[in-house]
C-alpha cells in the first residue's frame, strides 16, 4: 500500500540547498567527533592535560562537542529558513 | 538501610501516575483514526515536539544509567552522554527533513516511499520490532530499580507495574498522550536535574561526606612470606582467606558474625581494610556484611579520601562553581569500590573493596573502557565501536523517527530537532555533575549503579528525591509508551496492512495496533525481569548498535545513492540485525548475563557497531549492484516541504 506524506505542503525549492548544506555540516561534525575518538584511543593521557579554566582536554572537548552540535544546529536552521523564505514564494510552516 | 519507602514519595509517585493516566484518557478521543493514533494528528507544535523528543530520548538510560556509570566509572560514563548527543547531528542534518517529507506513520513508510516493496515492509517492520524490544529491556530494568527505593517493593513488581500502566496508555491513546507525557516529563526532568545540580554546587564536597557516613575500619596485620599470620585485634579471629587475581581477602569472625576484609601491604606495613559483602549461602541464605539485610549493616558508599583545593588538603570546600567542582575532583583522590566474586566453601561471595583513585584518572577516559592501562587492540576497537553506534544509532531509533510525523512540516521537524539538541545537550552536561556528585556524597548502592541519581537526590531531602523518582518513573513510562507505539505501528501498519495486504479499515488498523501494543508490552515485562541488575545505559548502547546496523545504512543510502534498490535495502536490514545480534549474544557482557564466565565468550568485544554497520552498508551496495534497479520511478516524489 502506497501513500503520501503525513501532511500536504507547498513546493519547497530549497531542498537541494538544505541537503547539501546539511551534508557539509555533518561532515565537519564527523571530523571533530573522529578527532575526539582518535585522541581517546591513541593518547588517552593527552585527555588529562589542563587546557582551559582549570579543566582538562576530556572535559573541554566533551562539552565542546555538545556545544558545537547546538551552534551548528542554530546556524543550519537560520540559513535554511532564510533560503526557504528566499526561494519559496508561499510560506507553509506554522 | 539504603531503601526505605517514604509515604511522601509514594504520594508524589501516585499523583504522577494518576496524572499520566488522566492525560491518556483525555487524549483517547484522538485515537479514532490511524493518523490520530500513530502521528497524534500531525499537528503538534514544533516546540512541544522538541521537548517531547527530549522526553523520548532522556530515557532511563540517560538519567539512571549515565549518572550511575559516571558515579562508578567517572568520565567513561560521560562518554555515553557525548555519543548520545552527537547522534542528534545525524538526525538534524541528514534524516529529519527527508523522513518528514517521505513518511506518514512509521519509518518504514519513508524507507519504502521510493520503492513500494513488500520486502522492505517486512524487514523494516521486523527491525522496528527488534530494536524497540532491545530498547524496552533497559527501560523496564530501570523501572524495576526505581520501585525498590520508592515503594519498597521488589524489582519485578516495578517492571510489571510499568508494563501494565504503559499498556493502558498506549492501548487507549497512542501517540497523542505519549507526546504530552513526554513533553511534561522531559521538561520536568531538565528542571529538576538543574535543581539537583545546584544543590551539589551549594553543598560542595566534604570529607567525610556526612556525619553518619560509615567509617570503614582497618586492622594492622602481620604478613610473613605473603601469608597472613596475625592481626592486631582481640575481638576478631581469622577464619578463612581467599587469594585471587584481584587480591587477598580475609574472613574474620567476631561474636559469631563473619565479615570479609581486604589485605593490603604498603611501604612494608600490612593491614586489613573492611569491605562490603553479599554472601549467598549454598543453603539459600543471603547475608549482607555477615548479617541479614534487616540488620542494616550494608552501607552506602562513595567518598573522597583526600580532598584538595588549590593544592591544599581540606575537609570541605563550601559552595563551589561548576568549574571549581570539576577542578576539585581533578585534584583530589576519590574512593571507588571494585567488585570481585569468588566461592568460599560453596558460598558465593560478592565483595566490594575500596580503590582510592586519583581525580586525574576519574576525569579522563580509561576506568571502564580499556583505552589506556591494560588496553589491548580489541578493547580499543570495542570502545571505537561503541562511540560509532552511539553516533549513528540515534537517527535510526524507531520511536525517535516516528516523532517526525507528529509535526506539520519538514521545517517544523527541523526546528523541533534543534529544540531537542538544546535541551538534551544541556541535560547531558548536568549528568557529569550529578554523577560526580553521587560519587562523592556517600550515597552509592554498590549493587545498583542505576540508582545513583535518585539516591543523590535523597541526600538532599525526601522532597526532591520523591519528585526525581516520580519523574524518572514517568521517564520510563513515556519512553516505553513511545517504543510500544512504534512497535505496534510496525505490526499493524507495516506487517498486517502493507505486507500481508489485509485490507483493514482505519479503525481496524488502530485496533490491530492496540492489540500489538499489549503483546509487545507483555514481552517487555518478561525481558525486564530477566535482565535485572545490568546497567541500563550499557543495555541502551546495545539497542543503539542494533538500530544503527539495521536501519541507518538503509536510510542513508536511500537518500544519497540513486542506485539503491528495494532488495539492497531489505538485505542490508537483515544482515544488520543478524550481525549485530549475533555479536551481542556471543559477547563477554552477555555471557555474564547467562551466568557464564565473560572470558569464555567466543567474540571478545561487547559492542558490535564497528563490524555490523559497515557489513550492512556493504550488503546494501553489493545486493543493489547485483540486482535490477527498482522499476518504480520515484524521481520527483517528496519534493514538498
Amino acid at each position: 500500500m502506497s501513500h503520501g506524506p503525513a501532511t500536504q505542503w507547498g513546493e519547497d525549492k530549497a531542498i537541494a540547498y538544505k541537503t547539501k548544506f546539511g551534508l557539509w555540516l555533518f561532515i565537519i561534525y564527523v571530523l571533530v567527533y573522529i578527532g575526539f575518538i582518535w585522541i581517546n584511543v591513541s593518547s588517552p593521557k593527552t585527555m588529562a592535560m589542563i587546557v582551559f579554566a582549570g579543566q582538562n582536554l576530556a572535559v573541554v572537548y566533551g562539552f565542546g562537542l555538545i556545544a558545537l552540535a547546538f551552534v551548528m544546529g542554530i546556524i543550519y536552521d537560520y540559513l535554511c529558513t532564510k533560503k526557504e523564505e528566499e526561494l519559496n514564494v508561499e510560506g507553509s510552516d506554522k | 538501610m539504603i531503601y526505605n519507602a517514604s509515604p511522601f514519595a509514594v504520594a508524589i509517585f501516585v499523583a504522577f501516575v494518576l496524572g499520566v493516566l488522566w492525560l491518556s484518557s483525555f487524549f483517547a478521543k484522538k485515537t479514532q483514526t490511524s493518523q490520530g493514533y500513530y502521528a497524534a494528528g500531525g499537528d503538534i507544535h514544533w516546540g512541544v515536539n522538541g521537548i517531547a523528543f527530549a522526553g523520548d530520548y532522556l530515557s532511563a538510560a540517560s538519567f539512571l544509567g549515565i549518572c550511575g556509570m559516571i558515579a562508578f566509572s567517572g568520565y567513561d560514563g560521560f562518554l555515553y552522554s557525548i555519543g548520545y548527543l552527537a547522534g542528534w547531528v545525524v538526525a538534524l542534518f541528514i534524516v529529519a527533513e527527508p523522513l518528514k517529507r517521505y513518511g506518514k506513520y512509521t519509518f518504514t513508510d519513508a524507507l519504502n516511499f521510493k520503492y513500494n516493496s513488500r520486502g522492505i515492509h517486512l524487514t523494516a517492520a521486523i527491525s522496528t520490532l527488534i530494536v524497540s524490544i532491545c530498547y524496552l529491556i533497559p527501560q523496564m530494568v530501570g523501572a524495576g530499580s526505581l520501585v525498590t527505593p520508592l515503594l519498597g517493593m521488589p524489582h519485578y513488581v516495578g517492571v510489571i507495574l510499568v508494563g501494565a500502566i504503559v499498556i493502558f496508555i498506549v492501548a487507549t491513546a497512542g501517540m497523542a498522550s505519549t507526546t504530552y507525557v513526554q513533553f511534561l516529563k522531559g521538561g520536568l526532568l531538565i528542571i529538576f536535574s538543574t535543581i539537583l545540580s545546584i544543590c551539589i554546587f551549594v553543598h560542595g564536597i566534604k570529607n567525610p561526606p556526612s556525619e553518619d557516613y560509615h567509617k570503614f575500619q582497618t586492622i594492622n596485620a602481620t604478613v610473613i612470606n605473603e601469608n597472613l599470620t596475625a592481626i592486631e585485634s582481640d575481638e576478631y579471629q581469622i577464619v578463612g582467606t581467599n587469594k585471587n587475581a584481584d587480591g587477598h581477602f580475609v574472613k574474620l569472625n567476631k561474636a559469631g558474625v563473619n565479615t570479609w576484609w581486604n589485605l593490603i601491604e604498603k611501604d612494608g606495613n600490612a593491614y586489613l581494610e573492611e569491605t562490603l559483602t553479599v554472601v549467598k549461602g549454598k543453603d539459600g541464605t543471603e547475608l549482607y556484611n555477615g548479617e541479614p539485610k534487616e540488620a542494616e549493616k550494608f552501607y552506602q558508599v562513595g567518598h573522597v579520601s583526600k580532598l584538595v583545593v588549590d593544592g591544599k588538603e581540606v575537609t570541605e570546600t563550601g559552595s563551589v562553581s561548576p568549574f571549581k567542582f570539576l577542578t576539585t575532583i581533578e585534584e583530589s583522590t576519590i574512593v571507588r569500590f571494585t567488585k570481585v566474586i569468588f566461592m568460599d566453601n560453596g558460598d558465593k561471595v560478592s565483595l566490594w573493596y575500596q580503590t582510592p583513585t586519583p581525580g586525574q584518572e576519574i576525569m579522563r577516559p580509561g576506568l571502564r573502557f580499556k583505552v589506556d592501562k591494560g588496553s589491548t587492540f580489541m578493547s580499543k576497537l570495542d570502545f571505537v565501536s561503541l562511540m560509532i553506534a552511539l553516533f549513528f544509532g540515534t537517527s535510526a531509533l524507531p520511536h525517535i523517527l516516528i516523532r517526525y510525523y507528529t509535526v506539520s512540516s519538514a521545517k517544523a521537524a527541523r526546528k523541533s530537532t534543534i529544540v531537542a539538541i538544546t535541551s538534551i545537550g544541556f541535560f547531558y552536561i548536568l549528568t557529569l555533575f550529578m554523577g560526580l556528585g553521587a560519587m562523592t556524597t556517600g550515597v552509592l548502592d554498590v549493587q545498583s549503579s542505576n540508582m545513583a541519581g535518585p539516591l543523590l537526590a535523597k541526600f538532599f531531602g525526601v522532597a526532591i528525591f520523591s519528585i526525581i523518582c516520580a519523574i524518572a518513573f514517568a521517564t520510563v513510562l513515556g519512553t516505553v509508551s513511545g517504543l510500544i507505539v512504534a512497535a505496534s505501528g510496525a505490526v499493524a501498519h507495516d506487517l498486517i496492512s502493507n505486507y500481508m495486504g489485509i485490507n483493514l479499515t482505519d479503525r481496524g488498523q488502530v485496533k490491530a495496533g492496540k492489540i500489538a501494543a499489549v503483546v509487545v508490552g507483555i514481552i517487555a515485562i518478561f525481558l525486564g525481569i530477566a535482565f535485572k541488575g545490568v546497567n541500563v545505559s550499557f543495555l541502551v548502547g546495545l539497542a543503539f548498535a542494533v538500530a544503527a546496523s539495521a536501519n541507518l545504512p538503509a536510510i542513508i543510502m536511500m537518500l544519497f545513492w540513486k542506485r539503491t534498490n528495494a532488495k539492497g535495502i531489505s538485505a542490508s536490514i537483515v544482515v544488520g540485525i543478524i550481525s549485530a545480534l549475533t555479536i551481542i549474544l556471543l559477547s563477554p557482557k552477555t555471557f555474564e548475563v547467562y551466568g557464564l564466565p565473560a572470558a569464555s565468550a567466543p567474540i571478545p568485544m561487547n559492542n558490535p557497531g564497528i563490524i555490523s554497520i559497515p557489513l550492512s552498508f556493504i550488503t546494501l551496495v553489493v545486493v543493489s549492484l547485483m540486482t535490477k534497479k527498482n522499476e518504480h520511478d520515484w524521481e520527483g516524489k517528496g519534493q514538498q516541504a
